[in-house]
């Protein structure tokens, strides 16, 4: 399967308006290994969209390109109508873009709150010599990021243990805390790595009305890697399907469903009518 | 509850309550040397000047302000810094310079010792000296730390190797014979150097207008005075802003950035506030012993990083305690106690020699048995003592029961418990 033989199939890329989060044209090699091959993408205003894709298809490196680990090879991602290419991760996430962690990363010993804290460094200004004296507008601030961080932990539902150390929280509550030290970013665009990976079914279905309550009620944007598909088909208004570094399908999560060349992406090819055929 | 929760409780004594505490002890310590001692019987003096002498004591609170500098590097930031000396003798060096008559070329008096105000070189308070030299080392923690601290662990540890051992052989041989003019004094000292000025305080009775040299036990309390504005300041830098952000890029460098924190920034902050006690306390240093010669070396750096390790990493006061007692056995215990097994037992061994030894196998005891340090910070004991509750749920361990004490659960949450961390990858199916 080659570039040029899949190219018809591919939706044309979304106009270039004012997206929450665009990405142009990604390239990324790693010496002569094509790990995303000219995927572009955007995540609409306020939308709720999913990246999936078979293991090895290149999601996780295309979020690390998004949040700036990765400098592309080439292409350009647009974080609000605003270049990020190749920023710096904590200048990205100042831009408005945060994230959670495929294998929870929370800062384990220290407390749920101090979590969401730390999260608030890029909006709080106090400095050093303001810390050392204990100025009025600095202890103010160190008040409002603490209301801010209990808000954020009751909106997410774990308020009671928000001085626990992280590392002492449930995997239920810990996916949780990762959520409200991200928002604590004051996010435009919210990038979740298989959120739910770990999770019940149970939990899971719960897991769809969050990630839209915490859309309409944070006014953000998300975009999910999610291996989960029937977390992906509920949760999703859009659908990008990866496979070895390029996408092959786009749309919403019907067309995804009867799409043939993400079944047979997943399925391998011998799993499709066509396949079977040929034999 | 399984696991130990965090001092929530612990400020209820508020800002309060460790300035009280210090202050008793240090005033105990200062009416010990200053007004008893002199007064007790000869037996009580002899034991006193032999394991306790003041100007070891007044040492040691320098090593104390080190080992507190050094905890903000490694303690609280989480970065391996093995030449924190370098530090120690910029500050050392400022002093020498800036109280002393060493820079003869020139006269410059700024609230110096009355007494030297026609003498030549440069005499200025000891006050600001301190402050300058803060300021001269936090500058330098900046020019050093900015092409550092963008390596990662071990890389660090072996740059800020090479800066401990460069910037003392840049004094040892800053003389005029390597230099062209005479910075330093090669391999000499820089002596003598100015006595402490007591400004207002020299109204009271007993106290001199300079603490010279035998003033210990007021110099004792400068030191003190000293040491408790950098337990200050990294206190209250801990609790606020920057020093989330130091024990974020401690427990995840990546995430931290991930969130905002910028990294090269916070770690710098981190190593130039470490620098700023180092040059105090090496200006405090040049005071002590007098004088400025350039013999620091690798050992010192690890010195102080045993203080900070064997103490508990992290915590202010058990930093305290482990530079306490490494410093005094260092410096007069260990010889002490050598002198008296020497005598009781009628054998000739040189024990001082011996003391890289003891401190090895105290180290070694001290990982195998107590990791955290003497004192450890709440939140560090945990990562040395339990294991992970996560970890735990992935072996199946029954926390549940262990929840139904603590009502912080939320209902939703039971089932997953036993469900293991990572299911990742389950639903792809093969590939063709």
């Amino acid at each position: 399967m080659t570039a040029t033989e899949t190219e018809p199939e591919v939706p044309a890329p979304p106009p270039a308006g004012i997206d929450a989060l665009r990405a142009d044209d990604i390239v990324i090699a790693f010496g002569g290994l094509i790990a995303v091959n000219g995927v572009t993408f955007n995540v609409p205003e306020g939308g709720i969209v999913s990246l999936i894709g078979p293991n090895g298809a290149g999601k996780t490196t295309f979020f690390n390109v998004l949040t700036g680990l990765y400098r592309p090879t080439s292409g350009n991602v647009y974080l609000g109508g605003r270049e990020v290419t190749g920023k710096a991760p904590h200048r990205i996430a100042k831009l408005g873009l945060a994230r959670t962690f495929q294998n929870i990363r929370l800062f384990s010993l220290m407390t749920a709150e101090e979590n969401v804290m730390v999260a608030m460094h890029s909006h709080l200004r106090s400095g050093i010599a303001s810390t050392v004296f204990g100025m009025p507008w600095q202890r103010r601030e160190e008040h409002r990021a603490h209301d801010a961080s209990r808000d954020l932990l009751e909106f997410v539902g774990i308020g009671k243990v928000r001085n626990e150390y992280a590392r002492n929280l449930s995997y239920g509550d810990q996916r949780r805390l990762e959520v409200a030290r991200a928002l604590a970013l004051r996010p435009s665009v919210l990038l979740l790595d298989e959120p739910t990976a770990g999770m019940n079914p149970q939990e899971s279905a719960q897991f769809v009305d969050f990630v839209h309550r915490v859309r309409d009620e944070k006014k953000v944007s998300v975009l999910l890697i999610e291996h989960d598909m029937s977390v992906v088909m509920r949760v999703s208004e859009r659908i990008t399907v990866l496979d070895r570094g390029e996408r092959i399908a786009e749309g919403g999560p019907d067309d995804i469903r009867t799409n043939e060349r993400v079944v047979e992406a997943y399925l391998g090819k011998t799993g499709t009518r066509e396949g079977r055929r040929d034999k | 509850m399984t696991a130990t929760s965090p001092p929530v409780n612990r400020r209820r004594l508020g800002a309060l309550g460790w300035p009280i505490g210090f202050t008793i002890a240090v005033v105990l310590i200062f009416v010990f040397y200053r007004y008893w001692l002199p007064d007790s019987v000869d037996s009580v003096q002899k034991f006193v000047a032999d394991w306790f002498p003041p100007a070891v004591i007044n040492q040691c609170v320098i090593w104390v302000i080190m080992a507190i500098g050094l905890n903000v590097v490694v303690g609280y930031a989480g970065l391996l810094d093995l030449g924190y000396v370098a530090f120690w003798a910029i500050g050392t060096y400022v002093g020498a310079w800036l109280m002393s008559g060493w820079f003869f070329q020139v006269h410059w008096h700024i609230g110096g010792p009355p007494a030297l105000n026609k003498a030549p070189g440069i005499h200025i308070s000891f006050w600001l000296v301190l402050a300058f030299a803060g300021a001269f080392c936090a500058l330098w923690g900046v020019l050093i730390g900015a092409p550092t601290l963008r390596l990662r662990s071990d890389y660090l540890a072996i740059v800020t190797l090479g800066f401990g051992e460069i910037i003392p052989q840049v004094f040892a041989n800053g003389d005029s014979e390597h230099l062209g003019f005479a910075l330093t004094n090669g391999q000499q000292s820089i002596v003598p150097i100015d006595g402490i000025g007591t400004g207002v305080f020299s109204q009271l009775k007993g106290v001199n207008a300079q603490l010279g040299v035998f003033d210990l036990p007021y110099r004792f309390l400068v030191f003190c005075l000293v040491a408790a504005f950098c337990v200050f300041v990294s206190l209250r830098l801990r609790r606020g802003r920057l020093g989330r952000a130091w024990l974020a890029i401690r427990e995840d460098e990546l995430a931290a950035s991930m969130m905002g924190v910028s990294l090269v920034r916070t770690k710098l902050s981190s190593y130039a506030v470490g620098a700023v006690f180092g040059g105090m306390g090496g200006v405090c240093y040049a005071v002590a012993v007098g004088g400025a010669s350039p013999n620091f070396s690798f050992s010192n750096s690890i010195t102080i990083l045993m203080m900070v390790v064997l103490g508990g990493m992290g915590n202010v006061w058990g930093v305290i305690i482990g530079a306490l007692l490494v410093s005094w056995v260092n410096l007069n215990g260990l010889s002490q106690f050598g002198t008296w097994y020497n005598t009781q037992f009628n054998t000739n061994i040189d024990f001082p020699s011996y003391n890289f030894l003891i401190f090895g196998i105290i180290l070694v005891l001290m990982m195998l048995y107590r990791r955290e340090g003497l004192l450890p910070e709440s939140r560090t004991r945990l990562i040395m003592r339990e294991p992970m509750r996560t970890e735990m749920e992935g072996l199946g361990a029954d926390i549940e029961a262990a929840e139904e004490e603590d009502e912080v659960i939320l209902e939703e949450e039971t089932e997953d418990e036993l469900v293991g961390t990572e299911t990742t990858g389950g639903s792809d199916g093969g590939k063709a």
